[in-house]
């Protein structure tokens, strides 16, 4: 049997297709806290809310409604974002006038809310959603066993991490998204509806949440906690990578991904905490962030 | 001139009477108390107010919203009650080995959390936090999901004995005020002054020479061993320390006192805490479960209820004219 560093190759591969796995969810969800934190300024604590908001809908409308992982990748984050955009135009709007740290505490009673509503009505244990037809069963790389759907979540988080950020740098509206970052009494002056963008923001947000959590429905249990479980996690790739940029925030989610996975084959035990060791380390070395760009 | 001085004078008293027949009554009520409600309800709500007031101490006078907590009111319950059981040393030096710890735990967190400010200060104390609570998890001391049950609650001193519960209640009714009492003098001291600055300016703060560094690493240790106080005296209360008090639910609550009761004022978490304790309890017994409440309370807080129960009074008319004054912005 090939080894590498006294390790099974099969097993090395093995837990860096995990760690991709992860770290696909880990980028696509501090992507769409680093969105919303650019524009808004609000640490987004519902975001893991959101993320099981979208796999709970999905299983819904499979359950009740027989709507299919297709249609469902489509419509949970549009429902989701919708949801989103309700309530940052009655609520979270209120509170761009004050310190930051309220637009935190405020997502943090709304994800409290969501999550011990589904707890209420679905119970804490997870619920299974079957893999589509289309992308089960799975490929022999020859040196390892990979599952079809796997393959196919990390293709597409990445598409959609480089859709977004194409959509942000490239196009006329994601001009003005980074023009209102950078001033938005400026670009409002230049007859830019910039209430209606922040909205736009946060409803885009919730939905690329909601989407990861529907792409997740298959891989990990549909459960009431898979939102709280992960968004610490997040929060720390979030500090690692530093907000200012789209990219980071991407970048930082693949790596510490690949980073988990990694010491689940050489040390286990440290396993779970090693994304928080490397926070630390980055926050004596760099404080910033890897890519951040504030003092 | 005399005249206005005079009147001064007058204007002086009145708060000062005022704030002492309050704080009067709220003692005798507190050594009242027993008589009329169950005294571990009593205790719990002495502990978590406590707590809520430590973790005021950072946030309603320094300014900084950690979201770490749970880890030095956990943590501490864990090293008082493995000292207490496990070594078998008095209640009274079982509670200083879970401050101790906490402090320590408070030094190495807040020594990570002050490179940054803001919400990436909360972020990494929710971080640090969470590790420390994988750390319980597998950690052999804190016995995993089981936690560290039946601790004894022994003799203070050598001849009090605790394990009757008016002593225990009355030996908790002086922690806390001790507490509280080391609290008001952190905040009316020079020092408590410069966190205050701190708060309102902290680039003025830098300019005028204050190593602010330094003050919000004291801060944030200072705070962490209030909050171990807590932390060691609950775990005597109940008797046992788990993993419910060091997970980032109990971080949030925590937080959810100090706003309910106010930010930023002595007492206030005081109530946040009596209320929100009151509310678990009630609903302990019933299906529906407390997130949801304590969520949509966060929630109203937050939008409308920012100054909480005793900023609002402080700013109410009655309590104007009683003179007291509410300085915190919002």
């Amino acid at each position: 049997m090939t080894m590498i560093f006294g390790i099974p190759l099969q097993a090395f591969l093995g837990q860096l297709l995990i760690g991709l796995i992860n770290g696909s969810f880990y980028a696509l969800l501090s992507l769409g806290l680093a969105i919303i934190f650019g524009l808004l300024r609000v640490i987004n604590f519902a975001h893991g809310a959101q993320y099981m908001l979208g796999a709970f809908v999905a299983w819904l409308l499979l359950a009740h409604f027989g709507i299919g992982y297709w249609p469902a990748l489509i419509l949970a984050p549009l429902l989701v974002g919708l949801l989103g955009a309700a309530i940052e135009r009655t609520m979270l709007r209120r509170l761009y006038s004050l310190d930051p740290l309220y637009g935190l505490l405020f997502t943090f009673g709304l994800a409290l809310t969501v999550e011990g509503t589904f707890r209420y009505l679905y119970g804490a244990s997870g619920q299974p959603y079957a893999t589509p037809a289309l992308l089960t069963g799975g490929a022999n790389l020859g040196f390892m066993f990979l599952p079809v759907y796997r393959g196919w979540a990390i293709v597409f988080s990445l598409t959609v991490c480089i859709g977004t950020w194409l959509v942000i740098e490239k196009t006329k509206l994601g001009s003005y998204l980074r023009a209102a970052t950078e001033n938005p009494v400026l670009v409002q002056s230049f007859g830019i509806n910039v209430p209606f963008l922040l909205t736009l923001t946060y409803g885009l947000g919730a939905a690329l949440a909601a989407l990861a959590g529907v792409l997740a429905a298959p891989i990990y249990q549909v459960s009431p906690l898979m939102g709280s479980n992960i968004i610490i996690v997040v929060f720390a790739v979030v500090v690692v990578g530093g907000m200012g940029s789209i990219m980071g925030a991407i970048v930082t989610g693949y790596l510490l991904g690949v980073a988990e996975g990694l010491t689940k084959v050489f040390y286990p035990e440290a396993s779970n905490i090693v994304i928080f060791v490397i926070m630390a380390i980055v926050l004596l070395l760099r404080p910033a962030g890897l890519f951040g760009r504030d003092a | 001139m005399t005249l206005t001085l005079e009147l001064q004078k007058q204007k002086e008293r009145t708060p000062v009477v005022a704030q002492t027949v309050f704080l009067g009554l709220g003692l005798a009520l507190l050594l009242l108390a027993p008589l009329f409600f169950y005294p571990v309800f009593l205790m719990k709500i002495l502990c978590f107010a406590l707590f809520a007031c430590a973790f005021n101490l950072l946030l309603g006078y320094t300014g900084l919203l950690s979201f770490g907590h749970a880890a030095f009111f956990g943590g501490a319950a864990y090293f008082t009650a493995h000292a207490v059981k496990e070594w078998g040393v008095p209640p009274e030096l079982g509670i200083l080995v879970g401050v101790f710890g906490a402090a320590l735990l408070g030094a190495v967190i807040g020594f990570f959390a002050i490179r940054r400010q803001g919400i990436y200060f909360a972020m990494i104390t929710l971080a640090l936090a969470q590790m420390f609570y994988f750390f319980c998890l597998q950690a052999e001391f804190t016995h995993g999901e089981d936690g560290i049950q039946s601790v004894p609650r022994g003799h203070l001193l050598g001849f009090l004995d605790l394990s009757q519960s008016s002593n225990m209640y009355y030996f908790v009714l002086a922690v806390f005020v001790i507490g509280i009492a080391i609290i008001w003098r952190i905040i009316n001291s020079p020092f408590g002054m410069i966190l205050k600055s701190i708060r309102e300016n902290e680039t003025r703060a830098i300019s005028l020479g204050y190593s602010v560094r330094n003050y919000k690493l004291a801060a944030f240790v200072m705070s962490a061993a209030l909050t171990g106080l807590a932390g060691g005296l609950k775990a005597l209360v109940f008797q046992f320390a788990t993993l419910t008090d060091v997970g980032w639910q109990m971080s949030g609550e925590v937080i959810l006192m100090t706003l309910l009761g106010g930010i930023g004022t002595l007492i206030g978490p005081l109530f946040g805490a009596a209320l929100v304790v009151t509310l678990q309890n009630y609903l302990a017994t019933s299906e529906f479960p407390v997130t949801i409440i304590t969520g949509v309370v966060f929630m109203i807080c937050v939008l409308l209820f920012r100054r909480g129960i005793v900023g609002e009074f402080y700013n109410s008319r009655l309590g104007r004219r009683l003179g007291f004054e509410h300085r915190h912005k919002h």
